[in-house]
């Protein structure tokens, strides 16, 4: 596993003694697709939260090729190449489709961001944060060279959901549809050309055929070669699109392996139907379903 | 400080306390089951005061029948201005009504001024005040009935809360409103009950502060409601608990630090307080904040609609006209109110960018345009700066000044960091008043080459250019990728931030940038006055700001011009009869509020 892109080891997480994730481990190869599933409850949000640095972990590591994440804050893991996408759809609801994915840009910004390297230190953060007040109000060659290459940057995420997207690229995205929301999301995700793309059930409220669509972007997506982490409930899309499928119950992993290996374990079934066994043999007691 | 004196202080702490925990569980009830910060509570205070006053001393009713009454009355104003302003309001923008209660406390303070006048009014002592003693602290009957009144409230609000089905239908609704509308809870109703309830809490700390002060005027509910305020925000707003805790411990606090530091540390010690206890726990000392913002499905608090399209050619025309026909043309007095509306329009314009982009709602700028006042006052009197010198340097003053004093207030949220930056103002001002306690007085006037610029004219073309500048810079802002990264955070920081936008930060630069143009301001104040004192940089003063901006766009640089046109310019039409203006300008808000809820120049969608 030493080529891993994302190393995941005993991440433990409790909200208020309840365990959402208890001894997590698992890890994502260079252009790896890889889908966590599981019943509602199960963690595979707080994971989620959890590797992208939305909150912290309680245990455990997380090494994104060779860097130890588990302590940084989101803004540095994004800086670190992890990009995500949220549950009910986040977008920046008063910035236009276009502005939206130029905030997705930021991490990737040099001449508009001058001293960022500084950023994070108290005090002489102040430094960078002047710099940018200076380039956004007076501007540097530099930067205006930048900002052509922002603008076709942004031209180039937009085409990839062309048809939707493209017609709506300056109105505000708290005007648009569910499922063009989710798009902006992507596309912002996308914008910072991120090693591990993350996302959270990316077509949650979608109907059949824009589900289809979304599964031909991944696949897209996948053939371009980027590595994505997916929590996902609709079974078809994770069995198409997964290379490996990781499955949480109670906070745990009850199995992980190859799509068709899953869909076959006993103990999936069993967390996804609720049949049970003979309670002797019943593994992890006290589970929820 | 030997046993008596602390047993004194205590129990004058325990008093004040009494009337803030009062007014506190009223202001927390209300946002409870509506969201809304109510200023109105504050007016209630005064009210209580002066009807009780009024009842007793004019008509010369024994107390028992005058106390009810004021309640009644209370209760009554309180159901109608709910119906009438706040939760029309609370429907389209909860920082609406928020600020549209504001109006309704300034229409009632002026109400009550017309009619019971300004001047403050003795209280007849109904009641012994020191007729009983333990030790040798002496205390009153007085104090044990309104210690034992709040007593029997609290726990009759407890018991009507936990059992009764009006007050589960209250906590159901405070926990979550539609939930409760689905459950066929007539939230409608709960609302106006809370209200009814917290206005008559009001009327009731009024009535206490009045009996244990001795004096009252219509105006004397805005210190005790701000304190009050405070209290409920310290408990953790929506928990009536967490009000009644704080109102104590905010005024057994403030009693000792009185005893102290005397009476000018009050309000600093209120909101040192404040700040400490939002650094420590944001939600306050009972609140509790969510670990994640709730993910929003339709966007955020800001104003959602589009700015209305401005046609090319309006920008030359409206520089033509500011910039020459009226200078030309205008007689002295339109010059004198326009320089009020430029130098409003030039805090209000920078400010848009803390307010509109960043979505932090400051309710303090008066802090820093303070700031950019005193600084250029002292460098042109004492240190011989020149008046070029000093304005961009006061405005740079107040920038780093207000920056560092707010630094730590980045990571607190929603609600709370409005009343921080509310506090941060406040305390500011007080500082500002122990150090100067006189006011500055001949602060020179501008000179041009050794000519000096006093007349109207003069002011009037100075303001412009700076207001040009100020406009150029904010468009500027705007349009460049830092604008852009400022807006993502106010719009959603946990999205901003997995997009690497350090949030607190870009918070930070939006507020220093507004608090250079707050001290611009205030330098070009200073001298356009000639004399500040601590009495310019009111509360009424920073709400004005933010009003400014709401009425013309809340993210749109020129709708402040706009907004300042309308609320400094025309109410300056009023200035003959300042109870009427204050009633005009309330009317004038709420009614922008209700038909134009994200400014004049915003086109709802």
């Amino acid at each position: 596993m030493s080529e891993s892109l994302l190393q995941v080891t005993g991440l433990e997480r409790h909200f208020d003694g309840l365990k959402a994730v208890d001894g997590v481990s698992f890890s994502v190869a260079p252009g790896e697709v890889v889908s966590i599933i599981g019943p509602n409850g199960s963690g595979k949000t707080t994971t989620l939260n959890l590797v992208t640095g939305t909150i912290r972990p309680h245990a455990g590591t997380i090494t994104l090729e060779g860097t130890r994440i588990e302590k940084a804050d989101s803004a540095r893991i994004a800086e670190h190449g992890i990009a995500r996408t949220f549950q009910n759809g986040r977008v920046f609801a008063t910035l236009s489709v276009a502005d939206n994915i130029e905030v997705g840009l930021h991490s990737t910004l040099r001449a508009s961001r001058p001293f960022r390297g500084l950023s994070n230190i108290f005090l002489l953060r102040w430094i960078p944060l002047l710099g940018e007040l200076f380039v956004a109000i007076v501007g540097t060659p530099g930067s205006r060279r930048e900002e052509k290459q922002v603008a076709s940057a942004v031209d180039a995420e937009i085409h990839r959901f062309e048809a939707r997207l493209g017609p709506r690229r300056d109105d505000p995205a708290y005007s648009l549809s569910y499922a063009n929301r989710r798009r902006t999301e992507i596309a912002r995700a996308m914008a910072l050309r991120p090693r591990l793309l993350v996302l959270d059930e990316p077509t949650a409220g979608m109907n059949q055929s824009e589900t289809t669509e979304v599964l031909e972007q991944l696949l897209d997506l996948k053939a371009e070669g980027q590595a994505i982490l997916l929590v996902e409930h609709k079974l078809d899309l994770v069995m198409r699109v997964s290379d490996r499928v990781i499955v949480m119950d109670g906070g745990r992993i009850i199995a992980e392996g190859a799509p068709e290996a899953v869909r076959q374990n006993p103990a999936v079934i069993e967390a996804y139907i609720g049949r049970r066994r003979e309670p002797a043999r019943d593994p992890n007691p006290g589970a929820p379903e | 400080m030997g046993r008596s004196e602390l047993t004194d202080t205590l129990i004058a702490g325990l008093l004040r306390g009494n009337v803030y925990a009062l007014g506190a569980v009223g202001i927390s009830l209300v946002f409870g089951v509506m969201n809304v910060v109510n200023f109105a509570q504050f007016s209630f205070f005064g009210l209580g005061a002066m009807l009780s006053w009024f009842f007793v001393s004019e008509l010369g009713l024994p107390f028992y029948i005058a106390l009810p009454l004021v309640l009644l009355i209370c209760a009554a104003l309180g159901f109608v201005i709910n119906i009438s302003v706040v939760r029309p309001l609370a429907k389209y923008l909860p920082l609406a009504a928020m600020l549209s209660t504001y109006a309704v406390s300034q229409i009632l303070d002026n109400v009550s001024q017309i009619a019971f006048t300004a001047q403050f009014q003795v209280f007849p002592e109904v009641l012994p005040t020191s007729n009983l003693a333990i030790g040798s602290t002496r205390f009153g009957t007085s104090d044990v009935v309104m210690l034992g009144t709040t007593v029997v409230i609290m726990a009759a609000m407890a018991l009507f809360l936990k059992y009764g089905k009006i007050g589960r239908a209250i906590r159901a609704t405070s926990q979550d409103q539609e939930a409760a509308l689905q459950m066929g809870i007539p939230v409608g109703l709960v609302q106006n009950v809370s209200f009814v309830i917290a206005s008559a809490l009001g009327g009731l700390a009024g009535v206490f502060i009045a009996l244990y002060v001795g004096v009252a005027n219509p105006g004397s509910g805005l210190n005790i409601g701000l304190t009050a305020f405070v209290a409920a925000t310290l408990g953790g707003l929506g928990s009536l608990v967490g009000a009644v805790v704080g109102g104590f411990v905010l005024g057994i606090l403030e009693a000792f630090g009185i005893h102290f530091f005397g009476d000018t540390a009050r309000q600093i010690i209120v909101f040192v307080v404040l700040i400490v206890v939002l650094i420590v726990r944001p939600g306050g000392l009972f609140g509790k904040v969510p670990l994640l913002s709730a993910e929003p499905l339709t966007g955020t608090f800001l104003g959602k609609g589009r700015p209305l399209r401005i046609p090319r050619w309006v920008w030359p025309v409206a520089f033509v006209v500011l910039g020459v026909a009226v200078p030309v043309f205008g007689s002295n007095y339109v010059l004198t109110t326009g320089t009020q509306v430029l130098i409003y329009a030039i805090i209000a314009a920078g400010f848009t960018v803390t307010a509109g982009q960043a979505g932090v709602l400051a309710l303090g700028q008066a802090g820093p345009i303070a700031i950019g006042a005193y600084m250029s006052a002292v460098l042109t009197l004492y240190l011989g700066f020149s008046f070029w010198i000093a304005l961009p340097l006061s405005g740079l003053v107040a920038a780093i000044v207000a920056s560092i004093l707010a630094s730590p207030i980045w990571g607190v949220k929603g609600h709370y960091i409005s009343i921080a930056t509310l506090g941060l103002g406040i305390a500011i001002v007080a500082v500002i008043q122990l150090v100067f306690p006189q006011g500055l007085y001949n602060i020179p006037v501008p000179t041009f080459f050794g000519t000096p610029l006093s007349t109207p004219l003069a002011y009037y073309l100075i303001d412009f250019v700076v207001l040009v500048i100020t406009l150029v810079i904010m468009w500027r802002l705007r349009r460049s990728h830092l604008g852009k990264v400022i807006s993502s955070v106010g719009a959603d920081e946990v999205a901003a931030l997995a997009s690497g936008v350090r949030g607190r930060n870009y918070k930070a630069l939006a507020f220093a940038v507004s608090a250079f143009f707050a001290g611009v301001g205030g330098s070009l104040l200073a001298h356009q006055y000639t004399y500040i004192d601590p009495t310019i940089f009111t509360m009424m003063m920073s709400l004005l700001v933010v009003t400014i901006v709401i009425l013309g766009g809340v993210g749109l640089s020129y709708g402040a011009v706009i907004g300042s046109i309308i609320l400094i310019g025309a109410m300056e039409l009023l200035r003959f009869t300042p109870e009427l203006r204050i009633i005009v300008y309330g009317l004038v808000l709420i009614l922008v509020v209700r038909f134009r809820p994200g400014g004049i120049l915003v086109r709802k969608s």
